[in-house]
């Protein structure tokens, strides 16, 4: 073969190259993680000096994964992040799009201003507010199975209600709705339809990329909590994933389970990912998208 | 006709007070409440009343004062060495603990360099919440740049029309989807000064030739090493917001580009960068905003160690707010912080308005 700088199926092999080794840089953590999560620790350690910590060889079992379930109650974990997850994800595409739908097909006094206020609220990062909601969580009053109690701390509800509405979720709803078309809207109101069967039969049924986007979003955000948990939960009952890590820290750590644990709380988020990539990727992308 | 339609004050305010209220309540208000707990001597459980102190916490956190130590002179007024030469200067303490200099009773040294015989002192009230604004302010400055410029490289490499370009979009974005937590833990081993992957893949490039370092272990490299793991992570977050932004550059003019004759470089600097200007700035606060919130990767990596090398706001507001239950204190910096990201925001935007 004759090597020559125009030649095309060359500068293609460069190209795939260049592309193959950024591609190296990103998954190798990854790829050392989900290996190591069937090593012993003895193996383990000694493989991360070499090119055996990126491949499934040696003594390789599921004991970590036992082990890591011993250690800690690791379903429970995994159950209040799914929990907390989908009950704010779900909570969050209902309330703010029903406030993204008055604020975008409805007149009324004060939807300027209100708009403004939340739209401003984009640029308070939730770290400058978590301690200040901290002593606000612990003070605030709820209706529990023993009649009126204070404090929201140690509890589903602290993980969950402050997290439902948020100023990026409403700002996504409202540059969707504007995109619909506003005789659609109005024909509806003309045959009689109230506002809640436009949003519900009318609106909702069109808003599927914006649901998707606004979903992925705030999934990420919910399930990869580290702060917010880590403050208010102290008890294990209510612990999401992350904060549960904390227990594979005491005492002596066993790197295998550790793996084990990362791997079995990243490894499905991963595969959802890579089944709806398009999605994930063009949410962070509409973020981008300024109107 | 269409203004009657829509016009309905009870149904509007129906439908978006749900939202407006949980926004009121638990990012608003907080907001104001971490302004006005600042102004106090609040902490979370106490059995004493709280107090208004006005900007006592600013103070205690701010304070700073330059101090001169001037030689010790012996009776004939000659500079006293010690035996190794080196001129011997009054302990420090003479000043901070002194009576007659109550301003800066309380502050100790942050750094001091030599000026001619004298040696000048930078003493601060909060030596730590010093470093933390430093650092992150380091940690800022260092990724913004590198992480933007990072992300554009890689949103023009995966915008070629190239066979299988989507799978390496996948890939370089997959660390997104990755909790900063899982990747913190990941990336301890690939720093551990023992055998970590990092020392074991440079000593191999190298023939053996590198000495391995204690990246996370080491006052100097701990805090470049969570920069380089943060733009690892987030890298993917901001190539799709560009690519976003590409793909909004009308495809006309690079036609007309080619047309004309121009080369790869010229079509960047006049077709690709102007066409742009929106998604850098967007990109800009974006990274600016996750820069000042760095927390998980302190906490999880270096507790603010080695020596409050990885000090940052957000970790000292946390451990004061909740580590040491200092909830005014804790409130304080975030005040502090929300004014810096407020400014820097705010700054940017005025730098790179359409003029």
């Amino acid at each position: 073969m004759v090597i020559n700088p125009d030649n095309y199926g060359l500068r293609l092999f460069v190209r795939y190259l260049v592309l193959c080794l950024i591609a190296l840089i990103f998954i190798f953590p990854l790829v050392f993680m989900i290996n190591s999560s069937f090593k012993p620790d003895s193996q383990l350690l000694a493989d991360t000096s070499s090119l055996r910590a990126f491949l499934p060889v040696g003594d390789i079992s599921l004991d970590n994964y036992f082990g890591a379930f011993q250690r800690a109650p690791v379903g429970l974990f995994v159950f209040n992040s799914v929990l907390v997850t989908g009950v704010t994800v779900l909570l969050s595409l209902l309330i703010c799009s029903l406030a993204a739908f008055s604020f975008t097909f409805l007149r009324w006094k004060g939807r300027d201003v209100m708009l403004s206020i939340v739209i401003a609220t984009l640029i308070i990062p939730f770290e400058t507010i978590a301690i200040p909601l901290l002593l606000l969580v612990s003070k605030l009053p709820w209706i529990g199975l023993d009649g009126l109690e204070w404090g929201w701390l140690n509890t589903y509800r602290v993980q969950i209600i402050p997290w439902i509405a948020d100023g990026l979720t409403v700002f996504l709803f409202v540059q969707y709705f504007k995109g619909l078309p506003g005789e659609l809207i109005e024909a509806s109101r003309v045959e009689g339809a109230s506002w809640w069967q436009v949003y519900y039969r009318v609106v909702m049924p069109l808003s599927g990329p914006v649901l998707a986007t606004a979903a992925i979003l705030k999934f990420l955000v919910m399930y990869n909590q580290y702060l917010w948990p880590l403050i208010v939960v102290q008890q294990e009952n209510y612990r999401p994933v992350m904060v549960g890590l904390g227990y594979f820290f005491q005492l002596n750590v066993a790197w295998g389970e550790v793996m084990a644990y990362l791997t079995l709380i990243t490894v499905p988020v991963l595969i959802f990912y890579l089944f709806l990539q398009r999605a994930f990727i063009a949410s962070i992308a509409s973020t981008g998208v300024k109107g | 006709m269409a203004s009657k339609l829509t016009l309905s004050n009870r149904t509007g305010w129906t439908f978006a007070l749900p939202g407006f209220a949980l926004i009121v309540i638990f990012v608003i208000l907080p907001f104001f409440f971490a302004i006005g707990l600042s102004l106090t001597n609040q902490r979370l459980l106490s059995p004493n009343p709280t107090q208004f102190v006005g900007l006592e916490n600013y103070q205690q956190l701010l304070g700073l004062a330059a101090v001169t130590l001037e030689p010790e002179r012996d009776d004939a007024g000659e500079v006293v060495r010690n035996k190794a030469g080196e001129i011997q200067y009054p302990r420090l303490r003479k000043i901070t603990r002194s009576d007659d200099y109550p301003q800066y009773r309380g502050m100790r040294e942050w750094f001091r360099w030599q000026s001619g015989d004298n040696v000048m002192v930078v003493i601060a009230s909060d030596v730590v919440f010093m470093k933390a604004l430093v650092n992150t302010f380091l940690f800022v400055l260092a990724v913004a740049p590198v992480q933007a410029g990072l992300a554009l490289v890689l949103a023009l490499l995966i915008n070629q029309k190239l066979r299988g370009i989507n799978v390496f979009r996948a890939i370089y974005f997959m660390p997104v989807v990755v909790s900063i937590v899982v990747v913190s833990l990941l990336w301890r081993f690939i720093y551990d000064g023992q055998n970590g992957l990092l020392n074991s893949i440079l000593q191999g490039l190298t023939f053996g030739l590198f000495q391995p370092v204690d990246w996370l272990g080491n006052p100097s490299t701990a805090l470049p090493a969570i920069m380089a793991m943060s733009i690892w992570q987030a890298v993917g977050f901001h190539m799709v917001i560009w690519l976003a932004g590409l793909q909004t550059i009308s495809p006309t003019l690079y036609e007309a580009a080619a047309i004309e004759g121009a080369s790869k470089w010229q079509t960047f600097r006049y077709v690709t960068w102007p066409g742009l200007r929106n998604t850098a700035v967007l990109v800009l606060i974006v990274i600016t905003m996750q820069g000042f919130a760095l927390f998980a990767q302190i906490d999880v990596m270096t507790n603010g160690g080695p020596r409050d090398s990885t000090q940052t706001l957000v970790f000292q507001a946390v451990e004061r707010g909740y580590g040491k239950q200092d909830i005014s204190g804790g409130s304080t910096i975030s005040v502090i912080l929300f004014a810096i990201v407020l400014t820097i925001s705010l700054i940017q935007r005025w730098l790179t308005r359409e003029r």
